[in-house]
């Protein structure tokens, strides 16, 4: 008989540790299926941050770095620059990427680091419990803006791919989401690409995928990606939001 | 062998590249910006790689993911720069990291001054950032030291798989001395069978610290603690001056250590029986090198540019079987070798007995 699906090889056996619903596996899976098809497995060190996403070490089947909260750009650029031929990437949520580590990725963009980073956006923290993040939405309940972000005090949420797009060292950034099949496929295009600058050593590559949190929104799985859909992408802009002209032509 | 004259802070950067270092990640801060200034000068003939980080967390952690591969590294800072470094030397601790880290110390708390200081002892021998580790210090006293201990933290890194501080002051970095460049000593064989690089042909590696089960919590920690216990055993280094028939002992490191060598010499004119015990390992603390002297020793100064940090370990060293008292500066000042004496004779009523 023909086998016509796989378990993809960038995965290990160990089983996905997330809530029901949580699209955290979907984006490890694009990632890895990206990571074989480009047979980059055994060539790839990945950074692993601090949070829900930080689990990712033990899922990939590459060589992983735990890295302390925030810092997994600045991990990832130490083993870069130690091994300038091998695929580094990031995998980090928000509040990793956007809020405590903002320094490295600003700068690691900046300097046009030859790593990849992916950035897990669910607008809020999920391991420590659902507390509002950078990129909470305003209005939105967390367990530290109880009564809805207020615009006054917390200030308006942060739209951290469109920040990094304006550096010059950034050649490839991204937003995409993982809520239908169709956005699924584009936003593993996406994925596909940023590994591709790197190999074509031509700068720093995000891509920010919007996720959902059901456990810490309150939400089923299925009005989760309901409420991805309606309430956090018009207030992010999607799509490629910086593509030059060098990875245009990779 | 060539002899040169360097600043101090030049050679801790020559030491590193003789010592087969090839990436240093590290921010600007006085008294310690002539090591990142001579390496970015001096690192690229070698093939060397000098990143100036956005901070020195940045800086920290970029030596945390170089560390990984196995490869040498260093950085270098002062006081508030080693404050924020503090998380990231946790995480190599924790990870069992070779790196190699430079404490220009400068006076504080705060942003304090440039002037030399010891007061960094606390955090640099005790841990420094959250959880139960160490770093072994090594604690140079002249330029030719500042050579010899960094190319030896580098192999006592690799040899013990965790990170070295070489703590020296914003005196010794700023001084220009002439410095032997010896050849690198024989590197010890270093296991890599734990760094990443990519897992062709093996399984995958995971270099992290991470731990949410207790159970694996606590045999972390014991695993650590048999290595610290280990270090502790065979890696204590000093320095004893005198002390063969020493009535009195003063304890000192770095440059106050050798100002109290001419104290030492100054007492032994007037007939004071004075020695000098200079701990070059600060951890593990040369506990080894008071055994002789507890039993016998009338009294013993601690002089040191802090409010008084080391001599807490001088007195678990001596358990406290005779006086140990504290000659201190601070502020960037430095102590004379007279007032040194001066004080050693006050507290032990010396004069009295010289004039009998």
């Amino acid at each position: 008989m023909e086998k016509v699906f796989a378990r993809t090889k960038g995965l290990t056996d160990v089983s996905f540790s997330f809530c029901p619903g949580c699209t955290h596996g979907t984006i490890m899976r694009l990632i890895a299926e990206v990571l074989e098809e480009l047979d980059i497995i055994e060539e790839t060190i990945g950074i692993s941050p601090v949070g829900c996403a930080g689990f990712c070490q033990d899922f990939f089947s590459c060589d992983f770095v735990g890295a302390p909260h925030g810092r997994a750009q600045a991990v990832g650029i130490g083993v870069k620059r130690a091994l300038p031929d091998k695929n580094v990437f990031t995998y980090q949520g928000d509040g990793d990427i956007a809020a405590i580590g903002t320094q490295h990725a600003i700068h690691a963009a900046a300097r046009g680091e030859k790593i990849t980073s992916i950035m897990v956006n669910n607008a809020i923290y999920g391991m420590t419990g659902g507390q509002m993040a950078p990129t909470t939405l305003e209005g939105m309940k967390t367990s530290t803006s109880p009564y809805g972000r207020n615009v006054s005090v917390d200030g308006l949420p942060m739209d951290f791919p469109k920040l990094i797009a304006n550096l010059e060292g950034a050649v490839y950034v991204a937003s995409v989401s993982v809520d239908s099949p169709k956005n699924i496929a584009q936003a593993k295009k996406a994925i596909k690409k940023a590994f591709q600058v790197q190999q074509a050593g031509l700068g720093f590559a995000l891509v920010s995928v919007l996720s959902t949190c059901p456990t810490n929104w309150g939400l089923s799985p299925v009005d989760s990606l309901k409420w991805l859909r309606e309430n956090m992408m018009p207030v992010y802009e999607m799509g490629e939001l910086k593509v030059t002209e060098e990875v245009k032509s990779l | 062998m060539e002899k040169v004259l360097l600043k101090g802070n030049e050679i801790i950067g020559e030491a590193a590249i003789r010592s087969g270092c090839r990436l240093f990640f590290g921010y600007p801060i006085t008294p310690s910006t002539e090591v990142v200034e001579y390496l970015s000068k001096h690192f690229p003939k070698h093939g060397g790689t000098v990143l100036q980080a956005e901070d020195e967390i940045g800086a920290i952690n970029m030596c945390y993911g170089a560390a990984t591969t196995g490869s040498r590294v260093m950085t270098a800072s002062s006081g508030p720069g080693i404050s924020l470094k503090q998380e990231g030397l946790s995480f190599s601790a924790a990870a069992e990291l070779p790196m190699v880290i430079v404490n220009v110390n400068r006076c504080g708390p705060g942003l304090g001054g440039l002037g030399p200081a010891q007061s960094d002892y606390f955090q640099s021998v005790k841990g420094g950032g959250h959880g139960d580790y160490r770093l072994i210090v090594l604690a140079p006293s002249k330029a030719q030291e500042l050579y010899d201990y960094t190319m030896e933290a580098f192999d006592l890194a690799d040899k013990h798989r965790n990170p070295v501080l070489i703590l020296t002051d914003g005196f010794l970095g700023q001084t220009m001395e002439p410095v032997v460049l010896k050849d690198r000593p024989k590197a010890p064989e270093i296991d890599r069978s734990w760094t990443v690089g990519g897992c062709k042909g093996r399984e995958k590696r995971i270099v992290a610290s991470y731990s949410l089960t207790n159970e694996i919590g606590e045999a972390n920690n014991l695993r650590w603690e048999a290595k610290y216990k280990d270090i502790q055993e065979k890696e204590q280094r000093w320095e004893e001056f005198h002390t063969e028939d020493a009535e009195y002992l003063l304890v000192s490191y770095g440059t106050t250590g050798r100002i109290c060598k001419s104290t030492v010499l100054n007492a032994r004119k007037k007939g004071i029986k004075l020695g000098l015990i200079r701990p070059i390992t600060l951890w593990p603390f040369p506990e080894k090198a008071f055994v002789p002297h507890k039993d016998r020793v009338k009294g013993i100064v601690t002089v040191e540019l802090n409010t008084g940090q080391m001599i807490e370990d001088v007195k678990l060293a001596v358990e406290c079987k005779m006086p140990v008292e504290l000659y201190r500066r601070q502020g960037g000042m430095l102590p004379t070798e007279h007032e040194i004496l001066d004080y050693l004779e006050d507290r032990f009523n010396l004069s009295a007995v010289e004039e009998v």
